[in-house]
């Protein structure tokens, strides 16, 4: 389980998340969305350790990971695996040996162990043919799941996804959303997962969290959004142009801003 | 956790009985107790004991399929005794359940060797 706490973080004088706080369950799959800068991969850098917010917790089980640093944060790495948004594999090394990565840098696994491993994660995203392709001779969607099988390489305890379905095609969204699924109902790992694919979402979501203007709007099972009266919620699900949600990231007044500067 | 690993000779092989997690802390030590069975030789069966093993990680199960390879390259058998119904989950998930012989009992395991 992991429970954020009131996390803060600005950069510079714009405050990105203002008191977020939520619990992403255990062997569940935890769906967050929200507006674009509007928060969400900065709070997944922070619950994957990479970035330190301000103020505030995060609790791996009871292990509050924003006091961890460097080496510290090696046994928490080791439990979560993570899906980045442009798959971050490296073009220079084979399908396989990107998979095998994460093996060979946190564990003293033989190499043919490592190699049946390989075989093994491959299988589960369906790509067990192109282990010795280069990344790059693969379409953006087979990246991603290779991204996937990288990210599942130490058995992790959580997967975190960031867009995992962004820039690909319907049926591309549909696979690695079931994917997902697939993953937490046989295997029991904790997704958590920031989307756009709204409709994706709340179709296999347990848990909803919206994000807006740097703090949880709401948060609820699929059917409690789809039921929020709140017009802002609305909009959200709908991904209407129209409502209470400006396209405008800026803060200042135009008028203002052009005519005093 | 370590894992706790119990080599006896009988008369239709070798059995080795694992007590513990077979992670990927301890599947290294498992390996190499195996790799000592092919070592020693002389066995025409290898019944490892699962009954014992309360988790197994993707480690752990490559070990049994390098097992798998080492016995079919010795012309041994290798039979899996009793794993607990997670173990036996994470055989289905990874479907390889077809792969291994797989028996409830270490008495149905001995039958036929």
């Amino acid at each position: 389980m992991i429970t954020v706490k009131n996390i803060h973080k600005s950069f510079g004088n714009r405050r990105i998340l203002n008191g977020v706080s939520f619990t992403a369950e255990q062997k569940k799959v935890t769906y967050i969305f929200g507006t674009s800068g509007g928060g969400k991969s900065t709070l997944l850098k922070a619950m994957v350790g990479a970035l330190k917010p301000d103020d505030g917790q995060i609790l791996f089980h009871d292990t509050d990971i924003t006091g961890l640093h460097g080496r510290g944060l090696d046994p928490y790495r080791k439990k979560i695996g993570m899906l980045f948004q442009h798959g971050a594999l490296i073009n220079a090394l084979s399908v396989g040996e990107n998979v095998a990565l994460p093996m060979r840098w946190h564990t003293t696994l033989d190499d043919n162990i490592i190699k049946i491993m390989v075989k093994m994660k491959l299988e589960m995203v369906g790509l067990r043919d192109f282990e010795d392709l280069l990344p790059n001779h693969l379409s953006g969607g087979m990246q991603k799941r290779v991204a996937l099988a990288r990210a599942l390489a130490l058995d992790p305890e959580v997967v975190f996804f960031d867009e995992p379905t962004s820039g690909l095609d319907p049926i591309m969204t549909s696979v690695i959303t079931k994917l997902i699924s697939d993953l937490n109902r046989l295997l029991g790992i904790t997704c958590v997962v920031v989307t756009h694919a709204v409709e994706e979402a709340m179709k296999s979501a347990d848990k909803i969290v919206i994000l807006y203007m740097g703090k949880v709007l709401a948060e609820g099972t699929p059917q409690e959004i789809r039921q929020s009266a709140d017009p802002l919620v609305q909009q959200f699900i709908t991904g209407s142009p129209d409502g209470p949600i400006s396209f405008s990231a800026s803060s200042k007044d135009y008028r203002e801003d052009l005519l005093v500067g | 956790m370590k894992v706790e690993i119990i080599t006896e000779k009988i008369s239709a092989g070798t059995v080795v009985k694992l007590i513990g997690d077979v992670d990927m802390n301890t599947s290294p030590d498992v390996r190499t107790s195996i790799a000592e069975v092919f070592k020693t030789g002389g066995s025409k069966a290898l019944l490892i004991n699962l009954s014992g093993v309360r988790y197994m990680d993707s480690s752990g199960i490559a070990t049994l399929v390098e097992t798998m390879q080492n016995c079919m390259k010795q012309g041994m058998k290798l039979r899996l005794v009793e794993p607990s119904p997670s173990v036996r989950d994470v055989f289905e998930l990874a479907r390889l359940s077809s792969i291994f012989q797989i028996f409830p009992s270490m008495n149905d395991a001995l039958n036929g060797i």
